[in-house]
C-alpha cells in the first residue's frame, strides 16, 4: 500500500502492537495482558508514531549481499494492498447503478444472486436490527458485509484481487469502486444514487467498525 | 501389463501358503515364470508403475524364493496401503490428514492437510521472485536461489486451520466423524528455509515497524498481517518440507511459516511482503479467521492455536479389537510451546490416567502419546486432554461455550471422545459437562 499524502494516519493496533512487541518467544502473557488493559475497548485506536514501544531494526548494511534491489516500478507492480486509512485507493470513481451492471456482466450474481442474499455462495447482504452483533450466541446467524465487515476499504481490496471467482484481478479500478458501491447499497449503507470514490470507501461507516478487540488468550489456567 | 496381472492372479488361485507353485517353476531354470514376467514388466513399464505391477505379480509369491525387484528413481507405498486426504467440497478447496492411518509424528508430504483460498497457482521457481519492502531500508527482490543462501533454519513444526475441529464443536456432531474429518487439517512436517529475522536484517527493517503484511501469488492475492514480533522470534520463509522442495499445495517454492499459529496466516506462495506501522485489515483477518464473543464483540488476531488432544486409536470407523490389551494412542499439541501432558480417561472423565508422551517432545509440533488400556469388554468412553507448559489444560466443551459461547467456529479445542460399546463398536462421542463425571452431550 503505498500512503497519499494527506491520508490520515490514524489507525493502527496502538493498544496491540507495543503489547505483542514486548513479548519473547511463547510468552504473550505480558503482552496480551497490556492489551487487554481496557477489555471491549476498539481495536483500532489513534497511534502517534512514537507513542510505540521502539522495535528492532534491521541491520545499517547488509549483512550477505544477495537479493536485487527493488525498483519503485518493481513495487508498484504487486502492491495492491488498500490500507484501511484508504491508502492505495487509485483515481477514478463508480456509481452505484453502474455497479450493478457490473454485477450481472461479471457475473458475481452467480455465486451471489441478484442482491447478495440469495447465495449459494458468499452471503453479502443482511443487516441486523439495531446493527447488534450477537453472532456468539446464535450459532444461525450468517456474517455480511453489512453486518460484519468492519471496513469498506477491505471490500475494495479484496473485490479488486480476487474476483470475479473465475477471473480474479480482472475488474478496472471504475468496476471495482462500481461494483462496491451496488454491494454497499444492497446493505442500506449507500443510496441508489450515490457516485463512489476513494473518499466515499474511506468515509463510509460499516456496522461493526468497533466490533473487533484484541485476543486476550494468554496461555496459563483461564479460558477465553 | 495385463498379462501379467492375468497370470498372478492364475497363479495365486493355485499357489499354497510356501508359495510353492511347482508347476509353474521352469525347468532348469530356478526361476519361476511369474518372476520373469514381473520383472519383465518393471523393465517394460518403467519405475513409475513397476512397484504396484511386481506387488500384484508377485502377491502369492514366496518372496525369498525369487529375485526381488530393482531399485526405482522415485519410491512409492505398497499397493496394500492406500491413505488418502479427505476432500471437502468447499470452493477454495480443502482436504484434511488421515491422522487414524498414520504413526509417530510426522505427515507424509503427500498426505499433507490443504486448505486454499483460490486454488493451487502454478508457480515458476526459475522466475519466482519475493519482494520485500515498505518500511526498509533496502528494498529487495530475491529470487529462491538468493533464498537458499542464506544460512537455514529447519525445525519439526505442526500447521493447523484455525477451523480444524470445527465439527467437533456442533450442537449435536456426527458420531461418524474420524480423527480425519474431526481434526485432520493438522499436519506435522520438518520445515527447513531461512529465518525471517535474517531477511529483516537484510533488508534494514525500521525500528518502527510493527507489522508485516505478506502476500501469496494465488489467485486470492491471499494477504494476511502479522506482528513483527513474530518474525523476530521465530517466523520463517519455508521452501523445504521433509527433506525435499515444498509441494505445490504446501506454498511451492516458498511460504510464509509462523509456528505455532493459525495456518491461514501462514501465507503460501508468498510473493510480497511490506513492513508497516499497523496492519492491513484483510479480508481474512477481518471477515474471516475472527472470533466472536458473547460480549457482543470479535476477537481479532488470534493467531496462537490452544493446547489439543485426540485420540486416533481406536475410534470410528475401526472397531475395538477385543478384551484386553489396547493400546490408546493420539496427537497432542500447542502453539504456546510444548506439550507438558497428556491424560486419558477411558470412563467419560471419572477417572484420568497419565500418557505416556513418546520421544521427541518438541515445541510447536505434535506430541505422540499413548496408554495402556485393558479392555473388560464393556461399555467404554474414550477421552484425552492436554496440558502445556503455561499451564493451559484443554476444556470440555461447556467452558469454551462459557468463554466465546456457541457461534465460534474457529479454535474448536474442546475434548474429543470416544464411545465404545460391547459389540465393539466405537463412535466420536465428545463430552460437554465437567470434566469429573460427565457423560457426554
Amino acid at each position: 500500500m503505498r500512503r497519499a499524502n494527506g491520508v490520515s494516519r490514524l489507525l493502527t493496533l496502538g493498544a496491540v502492537v507495543p503489547a505483542l512487541a514486548a513479548c519473547g518467544a511463547g510468552d504473550f502473557e505480558g503482552g496480551v495482558e497490556a492489551g487487554n488493559a481496557a477489555p471491549g475497548a476498539t481495536a483500532v485506536a489513534t497511534t502517534d508514531p512514537g507513542n510505540g514501544t521502539p522495535g528492532r531494526a534491521g541491520a545499517a548494511e547488509p549483512v550477505y549481499g544477495f537479493g536485487t534491489p527493488a525498483t519503485a516500478s518493481q513495487i508498484a507492480a504487486w502492491d495492491i494492498d488498500i490500507g484501511p486509512d484508504g491508502a492505495g485507493l487509485p483515481p477514478g470513481q463508480g456509481t452505484v447503478a453502474e455497479g450493478l451492471e457490473v454485477w450481472e456482466r461479471h457475473r458475481c450474481i452467480l455465486c451471489h444472486g441478484p442482491t447478495g442474499r440469495e447465495g449459494p455462495n458468499d452471503l453479502l447482504t443482511g443487516r441486523i436490527p439495531g446493527d447488534e452483533f450477537p453472532f456468539a450466541n446464535d450459532r444461525t446467524l450468517r456474517s455480511t458485509v453489512g453486518n460484519y465487515w468492519p471496513y469498506a476499504t477491505t471490500l475494495f481490496d479484496y473485490t479488486r484481487r480476487a474476483m470475479p471467482f473465475d477471473l480474479p484481478g480482472t475488474m478496472t479500478d471504475e468496476e471495482v469502486y462500481a461494483v462496491v458501491g451496488a454491494m454497499l447499497y444492497f446493505n442500506d449503507l449507500l443510496p441508489a444514487d450515490a457516485v463512489v470514490d476513494s473518499a466515499t470507501v474511506v468515509d463510509t461507516r460499516m456496522p461493526a467498525r468497533d466490533r473487533f478487540v484484541p485476543d486476550n488468550r494468554t496461555g496459563g489456567p483461564t479460558i477465553r | 501389463m495385463p498379462e501379467g496381472a492375468r497370470d498372478g492372479a492364475e497363479v495365486g488361485r493355485e499357489t499354497d501358503g510356501n508359495g510353492g507353485d511347482v508347476n509353474d517353476r521352469e525347468e532348469g531354470s530356478g526361476l519361476t515364470r511369474r518372476a520373469l514376467i514381473a520383472g519383465a514388466a518393471a523393465a517394460a513399464g518403467g519405475a513409475i508403475t513397476a512397484g504396484a505391477t511386481r506387488g500384484l505379480v508377485q502377491e502369492a509369491q514366496d518372496p525369498t524364493k525369487v529375485p526381488g525387484a530393482r531399485p526405482v528413481t522415485v519410491g512409492s507405498r505398497s499397493p496394500h496401503e492406500t491413505p488418502e486426504k479427505l476432500l471437502s467440497g468447499s470452493m477454495g478447496g480443502s482436504s484434511r490428514t488421515p491422522l487414524q492411518d498414520l504413526h509417530g509424528i510426522m505427515t507424509p508430504a503427500d498426505l499433507h492437510f490443504e486448505r486454499h483460498h483460490h486454488g493451487i497457482p502454478y508457480i515458476n521457481p526459475a522466475t519466482y521472485r519475493l519482494l520485500i519492502h515498505g518500511m526498509v531500508d533496502r528494498p529487495t527482490l530475491f529470487t529462491l536461489e538468493d533464498l537458499k543462501r542464506f544460512p537455514q533454519v529447519s525445525k519439526l513444526l505442526f500447521i493447523e486451520c484455525s477451523g480444524n475441529g470445527g465439527g467437533a464443536y456442533a450442537p449435536s456432531p456426527s458420531p461418524q466423524h474420524t480423527p480425519q474429518s474431526v481434526d485432520g487439517l493438522l499436519s506435522t512436517s520438518e520445515w527447513s528455509g531461512v529465518a525471517l529475522s535474517t531477511l529483516f536484517e537484510e533488508v534494514g527493517a525500521h525500528a518502527d515497524a510493527t507489522w508485516f503484511l505478506a502476500e501469496g501469488s494465488d489467485a486470492a492475492v491471499m494477504g494476511r498481517s502479522i506482528p513483527m514480533e513474530k518474525a523476530w522470534d521465530d517466523a520463517m520463509i519455508a521452501y523445504a518440507q521433509n527433506g525435499e522442495a515444498i509441494r505445490p499445495e504446501q506454498g511451492y517454492p516458498a511460504r510464509v511459516f509462523l509456528p505455532g499459529w493459525e495456518g491461514n496466516a501462514s501465507v503460501k506462495w508468498v510473493r510480497r511482503i511490506e513492513l508497516s506501522d499497523r496492519p492491513g485489515m484483510y479480508r481474512d483477518e477481518t471477515s474471516k479467521y475472527t472470533d466472536p464473543l458473547p460480549d457482543g464483540t470479535a476477537r481479532q488476531f488470534s493467531f496462537v492455536m490452544d493446547a489439543k488432544s485426540i485420540i486416533t486409536y481406536p475410534t470410528y470407523p475401526r472397531r475395538l479389537p477385543g478384551p484386553g490389551f489396547i493400546e490408546i494412542t493420539g496427537y497432542a499439541w500447542t502453539g504456546r510451546g510444548l506439550i507438558e501432558r497428556v491424560e486419558v480417561s477411558t470412563d467419560g472423565g471419572d477417572s484420568w490416567h497419565d500418557a505416556v508422551l513418546q520421544e521427541p517432545v518438541l515445541p510447536k509440533c505434535t506430541t505422540r502419546f499413548r496408554h495402556a488400556w485393558e479392555w473388560d469388554g464393556g461399555p467404554a468412553h474414550l477421552l484425552s486432554r492436554a496440558t502445556d507448559e503455561t499451564g493451559y489444560t484443554q476444556p470440555v466443551r461447556q467452558q469454551v461455550l462459557d468463554a466465546r459461547g456457541p457461534g465460534t467456529r474457529y479454535h474448536s479445542n474442546a475434548i474429543r471422545g470416544w464411545r465404545g460399546a460391547s459389540d465393539g463398536s466405537i463412535e466420536f462421542a465428545p463430552v460437554c459437562g465437567a470434566p469429573t463425571g460427565s457423560r457426554g452431550c
